[in-house]
């Protein structure tokens, strides 16, 4: 795949459809795949690299891209290509300077998973049927592809590219997945379970920001995080600000506009569930205001941005605070 | 620093009573900026206002807090009292320790500590409020009237009377409306054609009314003194313009067996019909479900006969966009469907009927020529029931809560005129009150009892039965006399409750204005303001906002008219100043807001910013248009940024609030 995507690159670099591509480069270990741009051949011969680490979604980047002078090429794993619409409907990228070539991708491996099952020293992760092998400096070993995927992946709700120019190899379907599952074992706590349950998760923020910092539905030009003026910038988690407050905020903030990339919950090093906040919005979303998925298109109107006479009363809150 | 005036109203006891109105000027004259904090008995009256104005003088305030009634009462009064003294009226907040204080709480203690936490909210929010100026809007010198039954048609006349150019929706293919299907009129028993008609003519003719007749309102935009409305002008496939309304085509047109609604369906019309012989305006319309030619291509014999060549079964619906001062809703009413009554047996025998198709079976152009028959076997009848209150102060699901209002009269009528006519016939009307209150209305149901010998009885029908002769067993309690009575009965008439039009909800969404359960349009005050729906601009007309007879639809028609003249004689309104405004900087441009405007007041424009890092960026943001916003403050709660923010209650002000709430 990643020679596929190399040459497809080269040849729309040579004949002019694009200036750039914005692809993935390696970091110091083998796990440690981010976004990057390429301007030549030669550099993507020296850094493009597309392998079963490369989760990052780049839509977010091209809103500061699209925006440069000349267009840009773009590969889009299916996930991906509903947070680039959902930008679209935004307004925040300029469409006719992408170039996107879609890309199948069948999950993703999530590092911090192997290590902790006890792996490290990783070289080179090999997936093989429903295992995969892991190359480390002390041996090979072997897991259950399960226990190395990301969650995001192992609850994909489409392998479907809902915009591209053009593809590479074909095209999937919408899945049923099941990623309502834990959001449902958390309705079905009480609330003091439910209450302890996110306490605890919360609790281990380290407020680094990287969940607003991934989260394609972040784009605003002044985060409300970063003003000095709302006493809770830049801060330390301190007090109990970010347990209770940080993420239900922002939460609240990409409701309905939230693709369920699961970018936050991959990128948190502390490993908090954050895709489960915004699942929770997206199924009380679906269930009060019918099925509505955030980026399938770029003309519908979020149900939250949209009124029509069979929306449900504002009493639908009272009444589930009683349950 | 701010220098913050407090001003406590007694309202005489209303909340002194409840309220230690001193205790609340002392605790208040402590709060950070406050220079001076008084009470007065009457803080409205214009020694009170004095008292204010003297004090934005004396003490040079800068910002003044009134605790007393509702805003929506004298928030207005105060402000022109703060502006005689040169502060800007947007400097005036109100708290409202009447509405939301005294009059809700019984302990003195409980009150006094709630107006206390009120009056800090809005001494909270003063320290913010900034001198905000209003802007006039002009006004569109037309009206829009939206029905064309006899609410329509007066209201209409009357704006037109006073020169303003006023249109006239209607969805059927002819004004007139209920009116127009109906034989008598109560008191007086005058011929209802004969003084609607020359009503229908009149609009008609006049220059000012322009009547848009099988057309529909689809979409309204904007705000009082500057709407646009789209209207629908249904395909008729008749042009209008060329059509005389000679009635050849419906003559010869070869499909007869169409039911004419106009009947009530008692008897049959051809697929281009004219509803009726004074219809206004007279032009053919094809029904399209059942003509010939646009069913099967086959046919053609009406654009034969056509003379001026009128006849166009390509016809296309017609979108057409016009800008109204002023809307004036007259949707009217329908009788309620009958299928939940089986009791009555109205869909088993057709000599069961409601009032409103007994009044097509009397009327001279009704499907028997104006005599009363039975219409199973078109035989005279000796024995009618009439039924009162089908669905109407129906305490389940079944009907409506509320009377209709018009039954007793018109059964009255209907009994009465049976028994002028047909001195042969026994005509019984079961009630459960008589309801005649209006001017000459006891006396007409008296003269039906007293001199028609009408037997009234005081009870309901419980169940009706068709029998194997042809009769049908009426089978009811007589309460005052306490016993079972069954009845054979050549005909039953059921007086249906009436109900809003099915248009009126989508129509109240598109005006943004309320409705009641029932789906009656509200009124902006159920005494003081009863024309006037609670949208400013929009008022309201006839049946629409309630059960009405005639002569109350006619005098309320009148009454919204001149609520509309009123507007309409403006050359500008006055614009709320309270409005949206983006902050550019923060605006990333995603369109949430426009989304969400219902009067399309934001748009978004591409501007050069010089960014942190020095160089410059297009970035495209939102701006509104203060004209056109209404300061409803959707976009504020919709902008993900938080760059949109409500001149007057902005964010900061209401956290602000709440932060002095909850301290």
């Amino acid at each position: 795949m990643q020679e596929a995507m190399i040459s497809k690159a080269k040849a729309l670099l040579a004949d002019g459809t694009v200036t750039r591509v914005i692809g993935w480069k390696r970091g110091e270990f083998v796990y440690d795949v981010t976004p990057a741009v390429f301007e030549s051949a030669q550099e993507l011969d020296e850094g493009f690299v597309y392998d079963d680490f490369t989760a990052a979604n780049v839509s977010k980047y091209l809103i500061k891209e699209s925006r440069k002078e000349g267009k840009i090429l773009c590969f889009l794993k299916p996930c991906d290509t509903y947070s680039f619409n959902q930008l679209i409907k935004e307004h925040r990228i300029i469409r006719e300077n992408v170039y996107i070539v879609g890309i199948p991708s069948d999950g993703k491996l999530d590092a911090e998973k192997i290590k902790s099952k006890g792996i490290t020293g990783i070289l080179s992760a090999q997936r093989d049927g429903d295992t995969v092998k892991v190359e480390t400096l002390y041996g090979i070993e072997t897991l259950p592809l399960a226990d190395a995927m990301l969650e995001k992946c192992l609850s994909c709700k489409s392998k479907k590219h809902v915009i591209y120019d053009e593809l590479i190899g074909e095209d999937g379907e919408v899945i049923d997945s099941d990623r309502f599952d834990m959001v449902e074992k958390l309705e079905n706590m009480t609330a003091e379970e439910r209450f302890e349950f996110w306490r605890s998760e919360l609790s281990k923020c380290i407020r680094c920001n990287a969940c607003r910092n991934v989260c394609p539905a972040c784009s605003c030009e002044k985060c409300v995080f970063d003003n000095p003026q709302s006493g809770v910038e830049n801060k330390a988690p301190a007090d109990s600000f970010e347990e209770n407050m940080f993420h239900i905020i922002r939460a609240f903030h990409v409701a309905g506009r939230c693709t369920d990339c699961g970018e936050c919950s991959r990128v948190c090093p502390q490993n908090i569930p954050l895709h489960l906040l915004n699942r929770k919005f997206i199924k009380d979303i679906n269930s009060l205001y019918g099925e509505y998925q955030a980026g399938e298109d770029t003309t519908s109107r979020s149900p939250l941005t949209n009124y029509d006479t069979e929306d449900c009363e504002p009493k639908i809150v009272h009444e589930r605070g009683v349950e | 620093m701010q220098r913050i005036g407090v001003f406590v109203c007694h309202c005489g006891t209303n909340i002194a009573a409840t309220v230690d109105v001193k205790a609340v000027a002392e605790a208040l004259s402590h709060e950070p900026g406050v220079v001076v904090s008084q009470d007065y008995q009457y803080m409205c009256s214009e020694s009170g206002q004095n008292l204010v104005k003297d004090a934005i003088k004396e003490h040079k305030l800068t910002g003044i807090v009134i605790c007393s009634c509702s805003p929506r009462m004298h928030e207005n009064t105060f402000r022109k009292a703060a502006a005689a003294a040169g502060l800007n009226p947007y400097l005036v907040e109100i708290a409202n320790v009447r509405e939301q204080c005294s009059w809700i709480h019984k302990d003195i203690a409980t009150a006094t500590d709630k107006a206390v936490i009120l009056g800090k909210a809005a001494v909270a929010k003063v320290h913010l409020n900034a001198p905000l100026t209003s802007m006039e809007s002009p006004v569109v010198k037309r009206a829009l009237v939206i029905g064309g039954g006899i609410a329509g048609i007066q209201t209409a006349l009357d704006i037109a009377e006073a020169g303003f150019d006023v249109d006239i929706v209607e969805k059927q293919p002819t004004i007139g409306g209920k009116m127009a299907q109906i034989d008598k009129t109560f008191p007086t028993l005058d011929c209802a054609a004969c003084i609607l008609t020359p009503k229908m003519v009149e609009a008609a003719q006049n220059e000012k009314i322009h009547i848009h007749s099988f057309s529909e309102v689809t979409d309204v935009k904007g705000f009082v003194g500057n709407f646009t409305v789209t209207i629908k002008k249904k395909a008729r496939y008749v042009d209008e313009t060329k059509c005389t309304g000679c009635g050849l085509c419906t003559e010869k047109c070869p499909m007869k067996k169409v039911p004419n609604e106009f009947n009530m369906g008692l008897d049959n019309r051809t697929a281009i019909y004219i509803p009726f012989a004074q219809a206004v305006p007279k032009v053919a319309t094809i029904d399209p479900n059942y003509c010939l030619m646009m069913k099967t291509g086959k046919c053609g014999v009406c654009s034969k006969m056509c003379s001026v060549g009128a006849i166009d079964y390509k016809q296309q619906d017609q979108l057409i966009e016009e800008k109204y001062g002023a809307i004036v809703v007259a949707t009217g009413f329908n009788p309620i469907k009958l299928d939940k009554f089986d009791e009555f047996a109205y869909s088993h025998s057709p000599d069961v009927v409601t009032s409103l198709e007994l009044e097509r079976l009397m009327n001279a152009a009704g499907p028997n020529g104006g005599t009363l028959l039975r219409p199973s076997d078109k035989k005279h009848p000796h024995t009618i029931v009439f039924v009162q209150c089908v669905g109407s102060r129906c305490d389940d699901e079944k009907g409506k809560p509320y009377c209709s209002k018009i039954c007793c009269m018109y059964t009255a009528k209907h009994a009465m005129l049976i028994r002028e006519k047909y001195p042969d016939t026994e005509v019984y009307v079961f009630y459960i009150d008589v309801r005649t209150p209006g001017k000459n209305f006891d006396e007409f149901y008296r003269r039906a009892v007293e001199q028609y010998n009408v037997h009234y009885i005081k009870g309901m029908v419980g169940k009706v039965t068709p029998k194997s002769d042809g009769q049908l067993d009426v089978q009811a309690s007589d309460l005052l006399a306490n016993e079972q009575l069954h009845i054979n009965a050549d005909m039953v008439v059921l007086a249906a409750a009436i109900e809003p039009d099915k248009t009126a909800r989508p129509l109240a969404t598109m005006l943004t204005t309320q409705m009641d359960t029932n789906d009656f349009f509200t009124e902006a005050h159920p005494k003081l303001r009863p024309v006037e729906s609670a949208t400013a601009g929009i008022f309201l007309s006839g049946a629409c906002q309630g059960p009405k007879d005639i002569p109350e639809t006619v005098a309320q028609a009148s009454a919204a008219a001149a609520k509309a003249i009123g507007l309409l004689c403006k050359n500008s309104i006055t614009c709320n100043p309270c409005v949206a405004q983006s902050d550019e900087l923060m605006c990333n441009g995603c369109s949430s807001c426009e989304k969400v405007c219902p009067y399309g007041a934001i748009t978004y424009t591409d501007k050069e910013f010089r960014m942190p890092d020095r160089t410059t960026a297009i970035r495209r943001v939102a701006s509104v248009n203060p004209a056109v916003c209404q300061g409803c403050g959707a976009c504020t709660v919709a902008c993900p940024s938080g760059a949109m923010d409500l001149k007057g209650f902005s964010n900061s002000q209401i956290m602000a609030e709440v932060d002095a709430i909850c301290k």
